[in-house]
């Protein structure tokens, strides 16, 4: 099929979707006349039942906790799938990269892009830190924070070398985080079924709602979150910047 | 006026599909992909919108303020992390598309050509 007529052929179809579209949601609640049923309720009795002030968190981690799971699953599985896709092909090389050689050296990193990756490393790192552990208090948690967490090792790579990152950012370590993120939010679950309740219900002391020890197991979930992400989207960095080095050493115009 | 947020999330997910419809380079397609995706974004967090409403953290507001829906926000939450995940599975395809037949461009792809 020659582009122009492709391109017809999808703004016939798109006009049809756009119009069935806009009837369909011409026929919703007008844009904010919100009518629902359970965001009402559950802004109504979260904070008392669950003391998080965050809601969407305690909705997340608590109410639809199962689902979240699931969720983070979907995370490590693709993590996982991209491993695998990317693993080392037979054909290409497996010995570490000459990096002096003159054709292949990377272009090399300006001084002030260094120096400002490497002072806002720590800021980023705590930042990441304080968005995990406040994640049912404001808004953030385990997945806001673990990315923010995972920009730390994009910045050393940005102000270093690969090579550096790879040092202070061993994989196994980053394979123990994403799996014990993984395995310890099914713990957190289990830890209900211990006590005689059902999976993933929240059976710690709930403490005051807006402290930071409050909301029972949602900090708990959240640090693990933390820990997956974190982990999980710092090993994507890897995979990738490892094709960079292959396709380099392969000769690559990239 | 009170059907513009649902248009929006009907003109990104059509101008995403068109990207896509007319892409000549994987990684923009990826790209557009995304582009579709925030249009789910933009017509959650529609749907949960209340007049007047603040978000839904009652940690410097008392209980019973009006605010909008969490549940559409935790949706949308699960949503960007799908949006990712689809994103580093496609990516990662489309650095393999490249090593196997040197372009990025689809209809370049004799192997799938019908």
């Amino acid at each position: 099929m020659s582009p122009r007529l492709r391109r017809r052929v999808f703004l016939v179809a798109a006009g049809a979707v756009a119009a069935l579209l806009l009837w369909g949601l011409s026929g919703l609640p007008a844009f904010g006349d919100y009518a629902g049923t359970y965001g009402t309720v559950l802004n109504r009795v979260a904070v008392d039942e669950r003391h998080a002030t965050n809601v969407v968190a305690a909705v997340t981690f608590d109410y639809r906790g199962v689902d979240t799971m699931g969720e983070e699953f979907i995370l490590f599985a693709a993590v996982v799938g991209v491993a695998i896709l990317l693993r080392a092909q037979r054909d290409e090389a497996e010995e570490p990269p000459d990096e002096d050689a003159d054709d292949r050296r990377a272009p090399g990193t300006s001084d002030a892009v260094r120096v400002l990756g490497l002072a806002l490393l720590g800021p980023i790192v705590l930042y990441g830190i304080y968005v995990v552990a406040h994640g049912h208090l404001s808004p953030g948690g385990g997945f806001q924070g673990g990315v923010v967490l995972a920009t730390g090792a994009l910045l050393v790579f940005l102000s270093g070398e690969y090579v550096t990152l790879r040092r202070v950012g061993p994989e196994t370590l980053l394979d123990l985080a994403e799996s014990a993120g993984a395995g310890g939010y099914v713990a957190v679950g289990l830890l209900g079924l211990a006590t005689g309740a059902a999976f993933l219900a929240n059976v710690l002391p709930l403490g005051q709602p807006g402290t930071l020890l409050s909301s029972g197991m949602i900090p708990l979930i959240n640090l693990a979150v933390g820990l997956e992400v974190a982990g999980g989207l710092v090993l994507l960095l890897y995979e990738f910047l490892d094709q960079t080095l292959v396709m380099r050493r392969q000769g690559y115009d990239i | 006026m009170s059907l513009l947020p649902y248009a929006v999330a009907v003109w990104l997910f059509l101008v995403g599909l068109y990207g896509i419809v007319t892409s000549k380079n994987l990684i923009h397609a990826v790209t557009c992909l995304s582009v579709v995706q925030s249009s789910t974004y933009v017509l959650l967090l529609a749907i949960g919108y209340r007049r007047g409403g603040t978000a839904p953290i009652f940690l410097d507001v008392p209980v019973g303020t009006p605010a909008v829906d969490p549940v559409v926000a935790a949706l949308a939450l699960t949503d960007v992390v799908v949006g990712a995940t689809v994103a580093a599975l496609l990516l990662a395809l489309a650095v393999q598309a490249h090593k196997r037949h040197g372009t990025l461009d689809p209809d370049e792809f004799r192997s799938l050509r019908g």
